[in-house]
């Protein structure tokens, strides 16, 4: 029974790296502008769907640099058309205007580029690897695309974090979203701040369409594997990169073992109907966190005084 | 400047093109026809919507429609979800001189969120191989047409290939089958069978559902390799159909072992699992892919001409072959209608004579051009489904490849069950089943 435990374990971890690299263009945007945007998904599906479909005509390698040049143009013309007319409104308005964002981009998306199956492959080992054979009968399945696909994750999360937290822009960038006028007042270029992090954003994006495409092919779904990160930013707090990897480890681990142990338990024990647990388990998980720390596991504890 | 720049490429954005239907004259038949060109499930569901497009045009072009009545045909995007399905429904069932003449849901969802509304509306839903599995009893549901074959079917022939491979049904005695199935109306029909099967012959049903819209499987995956079923049966739909294939080789799960209902196995289920897919195995609705005689005329009058929606390279596909039959028992329930009715534009009601009416022989089948394609289709009062029969096919890599011969789904065992379940819902919706004569 230990080995199941286990491998359903390792399996969740990995797909919850997979989660934090949604989680973390999220993080990034509301970090820099205190808006919650929720075109992310719509910003991978967009994203994957340019690359593979340049990928078709041409190599990966001028394909990838073409595609990046689109998303930091899509950056500007967002940034140009919708953020900046609404420069000092509720964050409310602002997240609303990225609701239209997302759906604009997910039906011209597929205007352009088609809604059909397409693939990038990025000659990802498919067959799985097993581990300590000797020890847990079957040994413990480990499948490499995904470990490759965590290195992937983790280098992006070190750069991400030295670019935040130790150069002049990154500093910016915090001051922006603390308060876009006193970020104005003291000489930052809000516009430029702006495009950059969509721009940074629409990247992060990028690679996760990268990952998520060459693991499910590249199709509409990708948009929807975006609401996987909405309980890995509860659980992690919405301006933490490190808590959006440790909430994606979190919900990607608990939902699977939700799904394998819990799942079955629950159903005999009280004669459910069944049916799969592990979509809405993590969002009971990351309310269960909520309970504890309400800004999220690394969000800033919000002190005002009256 | 900048300001009037924004405004005007925003309102280029926004500005939607205004349409207008065409106005319908009094000799045309009007069908309605509910798609998915967008959204999870659309490299599913265009080549479907082709098929059935470039039927009706072709009817259209070849002989000017059905008995000179031209067709005119509308398509709602639904994305497979059943509120848009019923909005489209809705929006469309009134049109045309005498309203839609029967409609096509193309989701299980949307069929039964329709079964209660067809009766009123008076319009029939032609669910050819999915829907309530229980529909095929016309006693009961007058409305609804699950031609060519149910879920309860589907799940028959594939348990019947599996006991002949075994050596028989007796042999399946403590053996271990998987269902994974889409958690949704869809995936949870073809439950009651298995179960019934797996009483009767001592095999162990393991059921992992999986939800919408399947692209996150690993803890379902991981489940099957703990538990090792020895056949694992895929009831799944668009992009869940593919990720199960490539989980199945994440987790190294033999693809020989597995067998999909025939929603799960046409190209956009295998190709993107590349070499990965070779040896998955899925039932049939009959036909299986590649082009056939009625492709003559399609490439005649249709594609010749400009007309058709598809590549032509792709008309020999699974889902698209799926449509043009599903097109032409439509327009054949409207042909029969009209020999009772009087050539002119019908209504629903005559239509669902018609389809209750229907009887395609295999001389039929031949006139048509889907010899090879269709085995005899003869509807009735009290059968809806009109055939039972299909076979297994086997991907190699590249096509699909017939590897059995014809089962069918066997009566002593779906019958009762369909008797069953379809008085129970008479009793609780209130129906008196009408009287069927002895077929």
């Amino acid at each position: 029974m230990l080995g199941p435990i286990i491998e359903t374990f390792i399996g969740g971890l990995l797909t919850g790296i997979l989660y934090s690299l949604v989680a973390l263009g999220f993080v990034l945007i509301f970090k820099a502008s205190g808006v919650f945007n929720f075109a992310q998904g719509a910003m991978v599906l967009f994203a994957a769907l340019s690359l593979a479909r340049l990928s078709e005509v041409m190599p990966l390698y001028i394909a990838l640099p073409l595609t990046i040049a689109i998303m930091v143009a899509l950056a500007y013309a967002i940034e140009f058309l919708v953020l900046r007319p609404l420069i000092n409104q509720e964050g409310i308005i602002l997240f609303m205007a990225t609701l239209g964002v997302a759906n604009f981009l997910d039906g011209f998306g597929q205007t352009v580029w088609g809604s059909d199956i397409y693939k990038i492959d990025l000659g990802m080992p498919k067959n799985p690897i097993f581990i300590f054979e000797s020890v847990f009968p079957g040994g413990l399945l480990i499948d490499p695309s995904e470990l490759i696909a965590a290195v992937i994750c983790a280098v992006l999360v070190v750069v991400l974090a030295i670019f935040f937290q130790v150069t002049r822009v990154g500093r910016a960038l915090r001051a922006v979203a603390d308060d876009h006028q006193a970020a104005q007042s003291v000489g930052i270029p809000l516009n430029q701040i702006w495009l950059m992090v969509w721009a940074v954003a629409g990247i992060v994006a990028l690679v996760a369409g990268m990952m998520w495409g060459a693991k499910l092919g590249v199709q509409f779904s990708l948009a929807l594997v975006a609401l996987k990160a909405l309980p890995v930013l509860i659980l992690g707090g919405f301006t933490s990169i490190p808590g959006a990897i440790i909430g994606g480890l979190i919900i990607g681990a608990g939902e699977k073992l939700a799904e394998v142990i819990l799942g079955p338990v629950l159903i005999r024990a009280f004669d459910l109907a069944g049916g799969g647990i592990e979509n809405w388990f993590a969002y009971v998980l990351a309310l269960m966190f909520l309970l504890v720390r309400p800004q999220g596991l690394f969000g800033e504890k919000i002190i005002e005084r009256v | 400047m900048s300001r009037k720049i924004q405004v005007f490429a925003v309102a280029l954005v926004l500005g939607g093109a205004a349409f207008t239907a065409p106005a319908l004259a009094q000799n045309e038949q009007f069908i309605p026809n509910l798609v998915y060109r967008t959204g999870a499930y659309a490299p599913n569901g265009i080549p479907f919507a082709n098929g059935v497009a470039d039927y009706y045009n072709l009817v259209n072009e070849r002989d000017g429609g059905i008995n000179g009545v031209k067709i005119v045909f509308e398509e709602c995007d639904t994305g497979y979800a059943t509120d848009r399905g019923v909005e489209c429904y809705e929006r469309l069932k009134g049109k045309g001189p005498t309203g839609a003449a029967y409609v096509i849901p193309l989701s299980t969802g949307i069929t039964y969120a329709l079964t209660e509304k067809a009766p009123v509306d008076k319009i029939p839903i032609i669910s050819m191989g999915y829907g309530r599995a229980d529909s095929r009893d016309g006693s009961v549901y007058q409305w609804n047409f699950p031609m060519v074959g149910t879920y309860w079917t589907a799940a028959d022939i594939i348990l019947q290939h599996i006991a002949k491979k075994e050596g028989g049904f007796d042999k399946l005695k403590g053996k271990k089958v998987a269902l994974v199935y889409h958690d949704s109306p869809y995936g949870k029909e073809p439950i009651t069978l298995l179960q019934k099967r797996a009483s009767m012959h001592s095999f162990e049903l393991m059921l992992l559902p999986v939800t919408h819209p399947g692209v996150e499987q690993k803890a379902t995956w991981l489940q099957i390799r703990q538990n090792r079923p020895d056949y694992v049966l895929l009831w799944g739909w668009g992009v869940m159909n593919s990720t199960a294939i490539k989980e199945a080789v994440a987790v190294a799960y033999p693809r020989e072992k597995m067998y999909g209902v025939w929603w799960s196995g046409a190209e956009p289920d295998v190709r993107p699992a590349e070499d990965g897919a070779k040896g998955y195995n899925a039932a049939t609705l009959q036909h299986s892919a590649g082009q056939f005689k009625l492709h003559e005329d399609l490439k005649k009058f249709v594609y010749d001409k400009g007309k058709g929606v598809a590549k032509w390279d792709e008309t020999g596909e699974v889902l698209y072959i799926r449509g043009v039959i599903n097109a032409m028992l439509g327009v054949e329930g409207i042909r029969t209608a009209q020999e009772k009715y009087g050539k002119k534009p019908m209504t629903g009601e005559q239509v669902r004579w018609g389809l209750e009416n229907l009887n395609l022989t295999a001389a039929r089948i031949k006139q048509l051009g889907f010899e090879g394609v269709l085995q005899p289709i003869k509807l009735s009062c009290s059968d809806h489904e009109g055939a039972r029969t299909g076979r297994i096919q086997t991907w190699d890599g590249k096509n699909w490849k017939i590897t059995s011969d014809w089962y069918t789904g066997d009566d002593s065992v779906i019958g009762p069950l369909v008797k069953e379940t379809a008085a129970k819902y008479a009793a609780e919706k209130k129906i008196t089943p009408v009287t069927c004569p002895a077929s």
